[in-house]
């Protein structure tokens, strides 16, 4: 279910490009807010809490997703280079599953870690801030690696439908219409954080149960649907 | 010994019908084919490689379905068209990244890569080669399983006379090795170097099959118009005119040369060289005026 060679080729071409420095600028930046913020105001776990929350979790970890997510494979599509992986006797969903799992690992590199960095310099993990929202970013980093895999199998157009999906439902609908909330990866990473950290400025609208039974099956049904969609892709011919 | 059938195959998009019920056997040996663009040469290539399923029909190779099954990759080794191709890798991990997917290793890499004589550049990136380079490349990456079918779109667009010549030698070994090698093109004179056997598609259809000999002959015996211009126009004209290959002459004054008929395709393009160098005449412009493909592919179509 895990082929290195795909994996390798996936790292490359999301490491390797211009992506990497825009997967490094938002991490960079939330240090530098951090750094910044600790500096002007001390040591707050309020102040922490809006830092991760408000940026880390509701803004970095999505967007780092989306470029994760898309970029294990929608260029590939997109130029036509993913012929010399289907052209192989190697299983669809094989390829899929690897490009999650690379998808998901750099996400988590790129947002989880800083987080607990960001963290650690905010507040010094008071109250279990910086653990909280480093589990809420691992958990948000499967569930978003997913889905914006599969937006990049099925569209052309996936970074633009990720952010749209990060930026406007999450965050904007998210603080407008609370039932929103409920269909909210991010909700769903802080019931997870909630309960491993036990923080009591860490809180999610959506239960725990809930919240790890939509993770699942987003997760798995993402996954599944992109190993589907790659099977039948058709590549248009230059004609 | 490999057989690709493609057995009452149609495709079409939307409204548009691209390929149109063909039924062809592709067997070993170098088969082009050949046919305008947009003739849907593509479309069945992508068909024949599993990665369009037929709107009707099927393709098959030695009985087994090509669409939806990943082991018949085992057997096939696809050059496509596009050129996009992990430019940030080199050459060489480019190429051993494919054997890795056949479950092959280095050492099948670097046969495929001596095969194509592309060792001497194998450390260099992707995206510094130029355009035959990277058709190497993409040879070798389909070569590296030592497939029994090879399937090609266009390898010959965009290189230079030096590496096609190459490529056509390669192709060649190939067909005599036995494996079954099918490259499409719309240029007469490639297919004509390369393969035995031609399959014509037009519009979508299935024009014609066989022997390029036979099909070229319907070709090149429609009469072929030229137009010439020399040092002394008349005076070729009326040395020109004299033996049977050409039909026609005219002096076009407004043009300021001449309109020639041949009818001995063969011929009559020995003959006009010669003729001039008898007569002193200099020639300044020899051009087909109806060489374009599609007045050829019109014509065998009605034939």
């Amino acid at each position: 279910m895990y082929d290195p060679t795909v994996a390798r080729l996936t790292y490359r071409g999301l490491l390797g490009r211009r992506r990497a420095l825009i997967l490094g600028a938002l991490p960079a930046l939330l240090i530098v807010i951090s750094a910044v913020v600790r500096a002007l105001t001390g040591a707050d776990d309020q102040v922490a809490h809006d830092v991760l929350g408000g940026f880390a979790l509701a803004t970095m970890v999505p967007i780092i997703g989306v470029i994760a997510g898309t970029g294990a494979i929608g260029p590939e599509i997109d130029d036509g280079s993913v012929v010399y992986l289907l052209a192989k006797p190697v299983k669809r969903p094989t390829i899929i599953i690897t490009k999650l799992i690379v998808a998901i690992a750099v996400t988590m590199a790129f947002s989880a870690l800083p987080t607990f960095i960001a963290g650690l310099i905010l507040n010094g993990n008071g109250q279990q801030i910086a653990v909280a929202y480093t589990v809420a970013a691992l958990v948000a980093s499967i569930a978003y690696a997913a889905l914006f895999l599969l937006f990049g199998t099925v569209s052309r157009h996936a970074v633009v439908f990720g952010l749209v999906y990060a930026l406007v439902w999450e965050a904007l609908f998210g603080s407008l219409v609370s039932g929103a909330r409920t269909l909210s990866v991010q909700q769903w990473a802080l019931a997870v954080a909630h309960k491993v950290s036990d923080s009591s400025l860490v809180t999610s609208d959506v239960a725990l149960p809930t919240a790890t039974v939509l993770l699942i099956v987003l997760t798995l049904a993402a996954t599944w649907y992109a190993g589907r969609k790659l099977r039948t892709l058709t590549l248009a011919g230059e004609e | 010994m490999t057989t690709l059938t493609i057995d009452h195959v149609s495709r079409w998009f939307g409204n548009v019908v691209a390929v149109n019920d063909v039924t062809m056997t592709i067997g070993p040996g170098v088969t082009g084919l050949l046919g305008p663009n947009g003739a849907g040469k593509s479309t069945l290539i992508n068909m024949m490689g599993g990665f369009l399923a037929p709107s009707t029909g099927s393709v098959t190779l030695d009985g087994r379905p090509v669409w939806r099954n990943e082991e018949i990759y085992r057997h096939i080794g696809i050059v496509p068209e596009r050129e996009a191709m992990y430019d940030f890798l080199t050459g060489r991990e480019f190429v051993v990244a494919n054997a890795e997917l056949h479950g092959l290793g280095a050492k099948a890499a670097q046969r495929a890569l001596a095969t194509v004589e592309m060792e001497y550049a194998q450390d260099r990136k992707i995206s510094t080669y130029s355009k035959g380079m990277r058709q190497r490349v993409k040879m070798a990456s389909a070569l590296v399983h030592d497939p029994s079918l090879l399937l090609l779109d266009e390898p010959f667009n965009g290189m230079d006379p030096r590496q096609r010549m190459q490529l056509m030698e390669l192709l060649r070994r190939m067909g005599a090795e036995g494996r079954t090698v099918l490259f499409s093109s719309h240029i007469l004179e490639e297919v004509e170097q390369l393969a035995s056997h031609i399959e014509v598609i037009v519009a979508g259809r299935h024009a014609a099959s066989g022997d390029f000999r036979k099909i070229r002959r319907l070709m090149t015996d429609r009469p072929h118009r030229y137009l010439v211009r020399s040092s002394d126009d008349r005076a070729l004209a009326a040395a020109l005119i004299a033996d049977p290959s050409t039909s026609g002459i005219e002096v076009d004054l407004a043009e300021g040369a001449l309109r020639i008929q041949a009818v001995d395709f063969g011929r009559f393009t020995v003959l006009l060289p010669k003729v001039a160098r008898e007569h002193g005449v200099r020639l300044l412009t020899v051009s087909p005026s109806d060489e374009s493909l599609e007045s050829v592919f019109s014509y065998l179509v009605a034939a």
